[in-house]
């Protein structure tokens, strides 16, 4: 590939297919229901976000989608690929940033990028100029040639993201992308997912804050036990909560009837980490 | 999958390794270090005593007893460093780095031959500075290029074999302290077996394990390979035993890899 091209932007031609077609999916761990029949439809180009409390099955949902776990159940395809039969076409498509940093400790930050770049096939040059571009746009450069263990919780997160967009993915995963950042890290997380879908990305992020999915999210989900309880643009569900709340109690309150603790499964999910309170905001 | 890149990736794979090594290679003289020193305290603590106790007309010397306990603290070599690479896929599976490689378009044999390569380029050096050492305390060999190239061949069986084993390991760890602490028990079991003292000397229930278990075998095919002598059944018993356990290990790492590391 010669011609000019943004790091991390998507390959020339957008998606027509929709990104996500997911029917009746199904998923358990031993007899615990993780995903008990979820039905979802992500346009190309959009945001859709998967909002709800751990165990809620957000987690499971991004490993499946992105062909880390299979389904016992459903018809998934996912980039227009059939998640089972053309799973490495999927991955050719896809990027995944999960809620914990997956970058190696080992490495400086400028030789985890190349290590992306060197699977991605792209040729030296460029690989050269991308690493370089994303070092500089996520503010990594100065630290660049230092090991990654040495470096901040944010920077860490930061660089996975940029390892995740140096694969050129025309569809991102990110499961709680900022849970645990500070403000200033979160907000350039929501700044680089604005990017990504103004150069025709599609994203899915799960996250336990209304306030994250209304800044970002085109459609929004939420996933009580497993199951889709409701769905509609971040007004829409706003519209049923009352007051000004942005609040994950006061939204599960509103839409389930119920409380986040009343249903949480998060201890019988061995998918999910369980270590996260809902509180820790 | 995308097989023209199967090179390609597992290169890629294996230079990540290397530079794991060259930027922390103190572990790796760590992993060295274990055997020089069990090789020391041997030969000049108990080397005296022991070579004394060895089969040999009118006793042995220390200089005997450190001609027969070197293939032992060959095998003791290759099993410490492939400690190491239990504890570098333990690290890589529960950091989320496997989990990132499996979402990725790339040869999925790559993800492990790195650390698989990556391994046996450690245990050749490790074995290098090993014999060496041992040259260097008096060790000295009849053998000729034959058996030279035949002992060569089998620890290097020996190495891909115990790094499968313990690729393996790493993956079911599901912890870095447990990776590195479950392949000690190969660093243990060259113990009861011809590695240190002749197993007619053993009480006999442990004597009947002691001959038996892989270790032997594998043992006294080194001994005799760089000694000389003749093998006899026993090198069709440690290549037996070298293939058995690789190819467990390797089909035991790819079970594990299947599965998402819980966090």
């Amino acid at each position: 590939m010669t011609t000019a091209h943004t790091p991390g932007a998507a390959a020339p031609g957008r998606l027509t297919a929709p990104a996500i077609e997911v029917t009746g999916l199904h998923k358990s761990f031993g007899a615990h229901h993780v995903l008990d029949g979820v039905d979802l439809a992500v346009p190309a180009g959009t945001v859709y976000a998967l909002l709800g409390p751990n165990g809620a099955g957000k987690t499971t949902m991004v490993n499946i989608l992105s062909t880390l776990l299979t389904a016992d159940a459903g018809e998934l395809r996912v980039a227009g690929h059939d998640l089972r039969r053309e799973s490495s076409r999927v991955r050719a498509a896809i990027g995944v940033t999960g809620q914990f940093s997956a970058i190696d400790m080992f490495l400086t930050g400028r030789e985890n990028l190349r290590l992306m770049a060197d699977l991605t096939h792209l040729d030296r040059a460029t690989a050269a100029r991308d690493v370089t571009a994303l070092l500089d746009r996520f503010d990594l450069a100065d630290a660049a040639d230092r090991r990654t263990l040495t470096w901040s919780g944010g920077m860490q997160r930061r660089l996975d993201l940029a390892m995740t967009l140096i694969t050129r993915p025309r569809l991102i995963f990110l499961d709680e992308p900022t849970t645990g950042l500070d403000p200033r890290s979160r907000r350039e997380v929501w700044r680089v997912v604005r990017e990504q879908v103004a150069d025709g990305v599609t994203v899915l992020l799960t996250t336990q804050y209304l306030e994250e999915a209304d800044a970002l999210a085109d459609r929004v989900g939420v996933l009580d036990a497993g199951r889709l309880v409701a769905e509609g643009t971040p007004a829409e569900l706003k519209a049923q909560v009352p007051g000004e709340s942005t609040n994950l109690d006061d939204v599960f309150l509103a839409l389930t009837g119920h409380t986040v603790a009343a249903t949480d499964p998060a201890a019988a999910d061995p998918s999910t980490d369980t270590t996260q309170e809902m509180t820790a905001r | 999958m995308s097989a023209p890149y199967v090179v390609r990736d597992s290169m890629t794979m294996l230079r990540r390794n290397l530079r794991h090594l060259s930027r922390y290679p103190s572990m790796a003289l760590m992993l060295i270090a274990i055997p020089v020193v069990f090789l020391l305290m041997f030969v000049y603590v108990l080397g005296g005593t022991l070579g004394a106790g060895l089969p040999v007309a009118g006793g042995g010397t220390r200089a005997d007893y450190l001609t027969y306990i070197v293939p032992g603290i060959w095998v003791m070599t290759i099993a410490s460093v492939a400690n190491g690479t239990a504890v570098s896929v333990a690290i890589d599976q529960t950091g989320g780095m496997f989990a990132r490689f499996r979402t990725m378009d790339i040869a999925r044999v790559s993800v492990l031959t790195g650390h698989v390569l990556g391994a046996v380029t450690r245990t050749v050096l490790g074995l290098s500075v090993m014999i060496l050492f041992a040259v260097a305390l008096g060790f000295r060999s009849d053998a000729g290029p034959a058996g030279w190239l035949g002992a060569a061949g089998l620890v290097l069986l020996l190495a891909f074999s115990f790094t499968w084993l313990t690729v393996a390991m790493g993956l079911a760890a599901g912890s870095v302290e447990t990776a590195s602490n479950t392949p000690l028990v190969l660093m243990v079991l060259p113990f009861v077996s011809s590695g240190f003292v002749p197993t007619e000397q053993m009480p006999a229930g442990l004597r009947h394990f002691a001959e038996h278990q892989p270790f032997t075998p594998i043992i006294e095919t080194l001994r005799a390979l760089t000694a000389g002598t003749p093998v006899g059944s026993d090198g069709w018993l440690a290549v037996g035993w070298c293939v058995a356990i690789g190819l467990a290990g390797y089909l035991w790492a790819r079970r594990q890899l299947g599965k998402v590391p819980v966090r």
